[in-house]
């Protein structure tokens, strides 16, 4: 697993593989130049022995080079920023975007699975820890070793002694940050669970805000919320108390090792022998000032790179989903530019030629809407057995109509027929083809869908309405919306058809909301319809008229409806009555009401 | 945003301390570079061993007690900054929970939910950091600037002038960095709206077949995104280099300076290392106020956003004098109703419910969604209210359990104006079955005593009864105890709006509200409900709105709705020859007999 991620990983550094070894050149150049300053400095005291004796000359060249030395490590600092940022921003977008493509081909199974909290987590949260802790983090871990390399290089150049004094100090750097990185490591872990406690009863609560008030819950919720709050506090506390220790405690370490040079250092100095010079000694202790905090880095880098590592297999497990069987090919024309462009015309020739070979295959005749429904069989668990052995014929043009109680299989109906699920035995044919020998778009083109759970996007009326059609002319727009009857409230709204929608349709309510989705339709020209209790949130005044529309859209074309009301559907050509997965009755309104039978006691019921 | 400070309130002691302990330890940390030149210029001069190892002695001294403070300092910093976060996500539930209706539209879900978590945490680092650095990094700064002078007054001279520079270099970088990051955030939030958006419109997506146009939109997103991540990226990019730059360059002149000092006899080698020491302390801690400066730059990104949300509403309300009575009276009513504070108070029981000429007007929109309604309601009637989408009906649910204040007209309450009433109490006599049959995370009982809190089971069976729920969750292996997911995703439409229906039912209220919330269920359900509805309510006020005439045509009173406007009020059978839309919206539902009226 580990191994597949970083390769994984790999490919997408990979292609960011200039910004990288240009940013690790520059860290090079950085490093050195800031341990090489230190020892200019070192130099030029030493030239300054005493009163009458500095060598001037001397010191000037020592500040030219200086000043060019700051001028590289300046310029290479700032460009390996640079680096960084664009590759961290690179990689970030690459990964959401390689996200929202598999979005777009995992199964619906999958996503009606999952909670949208937890997937949008992926696609946001972790791909951004991911690209701070781990390309930061890699940056500052090749920083780091330099550093403590050039370093330890440096110094056992001026004096071996010394040399060893520090690097006999430091590892209690190690064993210090190792302790407190492993206690907080426990910390951080229960921290972020209860972090997650705290954000799904957040979400709850608050997205339900308008319950809590109905029924006077504020004050045990608030009780709860701040319960969990406490806890987290506590928990909070102590892994943000510990992880502050490493600071203090390196910088402990440190300015033992800045004691410890000093004073052996001048002792050393003292030494006839091995003299050493006084600004050597001052280069040592800039050196002692910064020594562990590469290492004080390392460590701190380890463990966001574990998290970060966390973070990244969680997406790529995500990336890794099995999509659906023959998903759509959104494509990779997501390369920049000219490149792009001609992808997607590239594509949409292909699509094109696709879908004429389909039509090829129904004997070079368009779509009509013929439906053969052969010995289905499905079921969402295996344990629960839902629709066996189910089968129906539409012929084309014919209205559709489902009703029967919650529950009955109506919907999933509608899942079968739109491949939103795949059905486990028998089989769907749609004119002569099997509807899984079909690529799921052209199948998808066939039918216009209205569903009861309503979908509006963020942006405006106009846009919403376009959705399916972006290119309508705005007459169209307004021709759609006034066939959906739509058209006099979106004027009363106050900018009309550029009126944001607000997040989830806050501003509409469920009418408006299901208005706007017949519109959708109206601008579509879909062979087949299907009708998902398309209206249900419309008043029955409004409904009639909307149907009048859908009466003139349906023409000769073959329809699906599920409706509760059973007004709604009195004058379709068949209506199947629907009971735990299977059809008991089938008949016009008329010869259903003769037979007296389930379908009769629903209508009935109607007036109890 | 400072009003936020407020809430630091609680930890005073620690706020104070923390910086304190923070400056003791640096204090030591300044000492340093005097200790080492003494060891210099006394101890290698005079070749006194003794002198060394007793400064070294002071050395060890001096990074003991640091070390002390410095571990008292980051307790208390992390004591305050996650007190402080604790403080501040209390009051925003609490916030969120006592604002108007109005005002929760106008946020969003989703906002309110990021100002609580990620924008909180945001604040808590900031201020942690804050504590434990803000005050550290400029002392320290300015601390071996003063040393320098101790040192010598000339080479401290280029102190004077380097600190300046860096000053504004940092404060500059800042400033540039704040909006930029306002953009950053701003441009993320829109990637995450559209994330949430694939996912809950998978399937309209993808039987439009508008999968590559969603990725190309969302692409576009994510390009912005970037956008700004870079630009905002470049100006810190900086932050570094140039800070690096100013204080080594500093450095060479305090060299060359130190130098001439030297030549002439006005300075030790001993202190001109000390001199340095302290520009390289200064560059250290640089680094670390740039870092800090931008994490508290986020971290006061998300205060403002928090600001905005707790305060916003008050200073729009001092800047438009207009929207007014209103909002006002909402706010006195929330303080009314403060949290906490809930007692079991015997109610006294609604009796009676009247309009006098109400109308509401929502915010921006341009004709009221009620106007001009007038009606009464008492004990034991069934009120009907029926009418077209966007009518008015939600609203005047709404105005009735007081959610929504009148703009005019009022809301009378057994004869006192509901704005005078507890709102607490009056929720209390009220129960809601809302038009979107939301459940909580818990068990089906937890839900139940949602209506009342101490209810018996007994009680919570004949809820279910009368919901027509008994039979679904009898045949749950834990009966009552069954659970519950997050938003009741484990059951169906329509066994959620049963549910939530006993929710409401358990309570056995003054005032019945039934919100267009029996749309899933078929009609022979529904009119068993019905019949539970009855038997409930012989002795309240029930509120059924709907838009089936069969829910409501035998209700003691009728009132049809037509875009804000009364289109009739009565009963059914006065309504149907008096209201041209009640009939229409009876017919279209019953064409049966109107073709039987018209034979008639």
């Amino acid at each position: 697993m580990r191994k597949k991620t970083l390769r994984q990983i790999f490919k997408y550094i990979k292609a960011n593989t200039v910004l990288l070894i240009i940013s690790l050149f520059c860290a090079l150049l950085s490093v050195v130049g800031t341990l090489y300053l230190p020892i200019l400095i070192g130099k030029g005291v030493d030239l300054c022995l005493g009163t009458g004796l500095v060598d001037f000359k001397a010191i000037g060249q020592l500040l030219v080079i200086g000043i060019i030395v700051i001028a590289i490590t300046m310029t290479a600092q700032f460009i390996m920023n640079l680096c960084n940022n664009r590759m961290t921003a690179n990689v970030v977008a690459r990964m959401r975007k390689d996200a929202i493509r598999k979005l777009q081909k995992l199964p619906i199974r999958y996503i009606d699975n999952k909670s949208y909290g937890e997937l949008v987590n992926r696609i946001i949260a972790d791909v951004d820890t991911f690209s701070e802790g781990l390309l930061l983090g890699f940056t500052q871990l090749f920083t780091g070793i330099l550093t403590i390399l050039g370093t330890l290089g440096f110094m056992l150049v001026i004096d071996v002694k010394i040399t060893l004094i520090v690097v006999l100090v430091t590892p209690l750097s190690f064993f210090v940050a190792g302790f407190v990185s492993k206690k907080t490591f426990n910390l951080f872990t229960k921290q972020s669970s209860t972090r997650g406690e705290q954000t799904a009863y957040i979400e709850e609560m608050v997205g339900n805000q308008k319950i809590v008030r109905a029924f006077g819950k504020e004050a045990d919720t608030m009780k709860r919320f701040d319960e969990i709050n406490g806890k987290l506090q506590n928990v909070s506390v102590k892994a943000i108390f510990f992880s502050s220790l490493t600071n203090p405690a390196t910088r402990f370490i440190n300015a033992l090792v800045y004691a410890a040079v000093g004073v052996f250092g001048a002792i050393i100095v003292m030494d006839v022998d091995t003299a050493i010079t006084v600004g050597e000694l001052s280069c040592f202790l800039s050196y002692a000032n910064q020594y562990t905090k590469p290492f004080n880095e390392i460590s701190g880098v380890i463990a966001e790179f574990q998290n970060a590592l966390a973070c990244a297999e969680n997406f790529f497990k995500f990336l890794s989903e099995e999509d659906e069987k023959d998903a759509v090919s959104i494509d990779s024309f997501v390369k920049v530019g000219q490149k792009e462009k001609q992808d997607r015309e590239e594509y949409a020739d292909k699509e094109a030629a696709e879908s004429e070979t389909r039509y090829a295959i129904t004997n070079g005749a368009k779509l009509i809407g013929d439906v053969t429904i052969k010995n289905v069989s499905f079921s969402y668990v295996p344990e629960r057995k839902l629709i066996e052995g189910f089968n129906l014929h539409v012929k084309q043009g014919q209205r559709v109509a489902i009703v029967g109680p919650t529950g009955c299989g109506k919907t999933t109906l509608i899942n079968l027929l739109m491949r939103f699920y795949d059905i486990n035995a028998g089989d769907i044919i749609l004119d002569g083809v099997p509807i899984d020998e079909q690529s799921r778009h052209d199948l998808r083109d066939s039918y216009g869908m209205v569903l009861q759970e309503t979908w509006l996007k963020n942006g405006t009326i106009r846009e919403n309405i376009a959705f399916g059609n972006p290119d309508a002319s705005m007459e169209e727009i307004e021709e759609a919306a006034k066939k959906a009857h739509a058209h006099s409230f979106i004027t009363r709204m106050p900018k009309g058809y550029d009126t944001e929608i607000l997040e989830d349709g806050g501003n509409l309510s469920n009418g408006q909301k299901q208005l706007l989705c017949i519109a959708r339709i109206m601008l579509m020209n879909p062979p087949i319809l299907i009708l998902d209790e398309a209206t249900s949130s419309i008043d029955t005044r409004t409904e009639m008229k909307v149907q009048d529309a859908f009466a003139r859209l349906m023409k000769g074309k073959t329809s699906f409806i599920v409706a509760h009301r059973l007004s709604t559907i009195q004058s379709a050509d068949v209506i199947l009555v629907m009971k735990d997965g299977n059809v008991i009755e089938q008949g016009t309104h008329a010869e259903l009401l003769k037979e007296k039978g389930f379908y009769y006691e629903l209508y009935q019921s109607q007036w109890a | 945003m400072f009003r936020l400070l407020k809430y630091l309130k609680t930890y005073k002691k620690e706020t104070v301390l923390g910086p304190l302990f923070k400056l003791m330890e640096a204090s030591f940390e300044l000492l340093v570079p005097l200790v080492m030149a003494s060891i210099i210029d006394v101890g290698i001069q005079n070749a006194d061993k003794k002198h060394i190892f007793a400064m070294g002695g002071v050395l060890f001294l001096l990074a003991a007690v640091g070390f002390g403070c410095a571990i008292t300092a980051q307790f208390f910093a992390a004591k305050a900054s996650v007190g402080f976060a604790t403080n501040l996500r209390h009051v925003i539930f609490e916030h969120i929970q006592t604002r108007s209706y109005a005002q929760m539209d106008e946020f969003g879900t989703s906002t309110m939910m990021n100002r609580l978590t990620s924008d909180v945490n945001q604040v808590q680092t900031g201020v942690n950091l804050t504590l434990r650095l803000l005050l550290r990094s400029p002392f320290i700064v300015f601390g071996a600037m003063i040393m320098a002078f101790t040192v010598d007054v000339k080479g401290a001279m280029i102190f004077v002038v380097t600190i300046p520079i860096l000053a504004v270099v940092v404060f500059a970088i800042l400033l540039i960095n704040i909006p930029l990051y306002k953009k950053v955030q701003r441009a993320l939030d829109k990637v995450v709206v559209k994330t949430r958006e694939n996912l809950t419109g998978v399937r309209v997506v993808r039987a439009f077949s508008m999968e590559r146009e969603e990725v190309e939109g969302y692409d576009a997103s994510v390009d912005i995104l970037k956008k700004y991540q870079l630009f905002a990226g470049r100006v810190s990019a900086f932050m570094n280099p140039v800070t690096f730059a100013v204080v080594n360059g500093a450095t060479l002149v305090l060299l060359y300076k130190g130098a001439v000092e030297i030549d002439a006899g006005f300075l030790s080698q001993g202190q001109l290392i000390a001199l340095v020491n302290y520009m390289a302390q200064i560059l250290v801690e640089l680094v670390k106020l740039a870092n800090l400066i931008i994490t508290i730059t986020k971290s006061m990104a998300g205060g403002a956003r928090i600001a905005d949300m707790l305060y916003g509403d008050e200073e729009e309300k001092s800047k438009n004098v207009n929207a007014v009575t209103s909002e006002k009276r909402d706010s006195e009513c929330n303080k009314k109703e403060s949290i906490g504070e809930q007692k079991d108070i015997p109610v006294p029981a609604i009796n009676d419910i009247a309009f006098q000429k109400v109308s509401y007007i929502y915010k921006g929109a341009a004709s009221p969604s009620i106007s001009n309604l007038s009606f009464n309601a008492k004990k034991g009637d069934i009120v009907g209210v029926i009418g077209g989408t966007g009518s008015g009906k939600t609203s005047l649910i709404n105005l009735l359990a007081g959610f929504y204040e009148a703009a005019e007209g009022r809301v009378l309450i057994n004869g006192k104006d509901i704005t005078a009433c507890n709102a607490e109490d009056l929720r209390a006599c009220i129960g809601i079955v809302p038009q979107t049959a939301v459940l909580f995370k818990g068990t089906i009982e937890e839900n139940l005593k949602w209506g009342k809190a101490d209810a018996t089971e007994e009680e919570m069976w004949e809820a279910l009864e009368l919901a027509q729920a008994k039979e679904f969750v009898e045949q749950k292996p834990n009966k009552l105890k069954e659970a519950v997911l997050q938003g009741g995703k484990n059951f169906s439409g329509g066994q959620r709006q049963r549910l939530c229906m006993a929710r409401a039912f358990v309570r056995k209220p003054d005032v019945l509200i039934l919100d267009d919330s029996t749309s899933a269920l078929d009609y022979a359900t529904e009119s068993k409900v019905r019949q539970g509805i009855r038997k409930l309510t012989e002795d309240a006020i029930c509120f059924i709105v709907s838009q089936r005439a069969a829910s409501i045509m035998d209700a003691d009173l009728l009132i049809v709705l037509d875009e804000g406007e009364v289109a009739g009020m009565g009963t059914h059978e006065e309504l149907l020859k008096s209201c041209n839309v009640y009939a229409e919206i009876y017919y279209s539902q019953f064409p049966e007999d109107r073709e039987e009226a018209g034979n008639a």
